[in-house]
């Protein structure tokens, strides 16, 4: 594949941001989910 | 599993799966989340692997399955937030959840604009032969980006949730001008940038069948990912702002909880005062 480092190196940094951003809400519903009593949680 | 503020603390039901109470993921989530990424495995067969090289753009046309359907997404976000500002605005209720919901989409659509403008500088760097250029279509996308930025930074600006979401929810509805702006900017002036390929105005999708596809796949993957996305990040922002508010009572019970010792200090300072002096007056 011609400019393969360009190329997969788009999907790859595609990949990560997304990636990072979809960590770092997951884990922010972890931390305050530990502070939320269930019945305050409408999708419970 | 204790916090540093005790009335912060909810009993934590222990492990780390989405069924433990903590967190914001359900059955629904998590059907939406392996659908994500089986659709962007399918995204990487097709866009790197099955789909054939362009005759002009020839391999750099593979990029364009990642460039596209983000920004579409974004178009999506952004119009999410307009409408969810609407509701929130005109509607009789002022639920903060359609605040929430246009905060949320704002902040993915902002992401994936980001996505966009990076691999379709990596685009042009292979087809024009530059990483930028201050093209119409360039110049209005960044300009669309920046102004989801001071929405962002809008939204944390200090004063209480109605007001956020106030003064949010008029940003939110004016910033969606924006998206005919782009879209149409290379039809409205001379641009590097080339013309909508499937959105045209002619109706005409002049694609190759297998590239039309990877594209499908793109948008299926990132509107999966986007749905996902905004469900947990809406939550978060439901429970931030709970915890906001939480705070507020607790700083505000524990101020009152302050005034009443300091009160009774007071009087009975007063009164031991009262007393002394009496002393000196010999009336005691």
């Amino acid at each position: 594949m011609e400019d393969a480092g360009f190329i997969i190196g788009g999907y790859v940094l595609t990949f990560v941001t997304v990636s990072f951003m979809a960590w770092r809400v997951v884990l922010a519903g972890k931390r305050l989910g530990k502070s939320v009593p269930p019945e305050d949680k409408y999708w419970r | 599993m204790t916090t540093t503020d005790p009335t912060l603390t909810h009993t934590d039901t222990g492990g780390d799966s989405p069924d433990d109470g903590a967190g914001t993921g359900t059955r629904g989530t998590r059907i939406i989340g392996i659908a994500t990424i089986i659709a962007m495995g399918w995204l990487v067969a097709f866009g790197l692997g099955f789909s054939p090289e362009d005759r002009d753009q020839r391999e750099s046309v593979r990029l364009l399955y990642v460039h596209v359907p983000t920004i579409w997404i974004a178009y999506l976000a952004f119009t999410v937030t307009a409408i969810s500002s609407g509701m929130y605005f005109f509607g009789k209720k002022k639920s903060l959840g359609w605040d929430r919901l246009a905060g949320a989409s704002a902040e993915i659509g902002t992401v994936f604009v980001a996505v966009t403008l990076v691999i379709g500088a990596m685009w042009g760097r292979l087809t024009w032969g530059v990483f930028w250029q201050w093209d119409a279509r360039l110049t209005t996308t960044a300009l669309m980006f920046v102004t989801y930025i001071g929405y962002l930074a809008v939204r944390r600006l200090g004063g209480t949730h109605d007001q956020r979401a106030r003064r949010s929810a008029i940003i939110g509805m004016i910033a969606v001008l924006e998206i005919p702006l782009v879209h149409w900017s290379v039809r409205l002036w001379r641009s590097l940038h080339q013309e909508a390929t499937v959105l045209g105005t002619d109706g005409d999708v002049s694609m190759d069948g297998l590239m039309l596809f990877s594209l499908f796949v793109g948008v299926i993957a990132f509107s999966l990912l986007y749905l996902w996305l905004v469900i947990h990040r809406t939550r978060v922002m439901a429970m931030e702002d709970l915890l906001d508010d939480r705070g507020l009572d607790d700083a505000l019970a524990a101020r009152r909880a302050e005034v009443v010792p300091n009160s009774n200090q007071s009087n009975s300072n007063r009164a031991d005062s009262n007393r002394a002096d009496s002393y000196q007056d010999g009336t005691v």
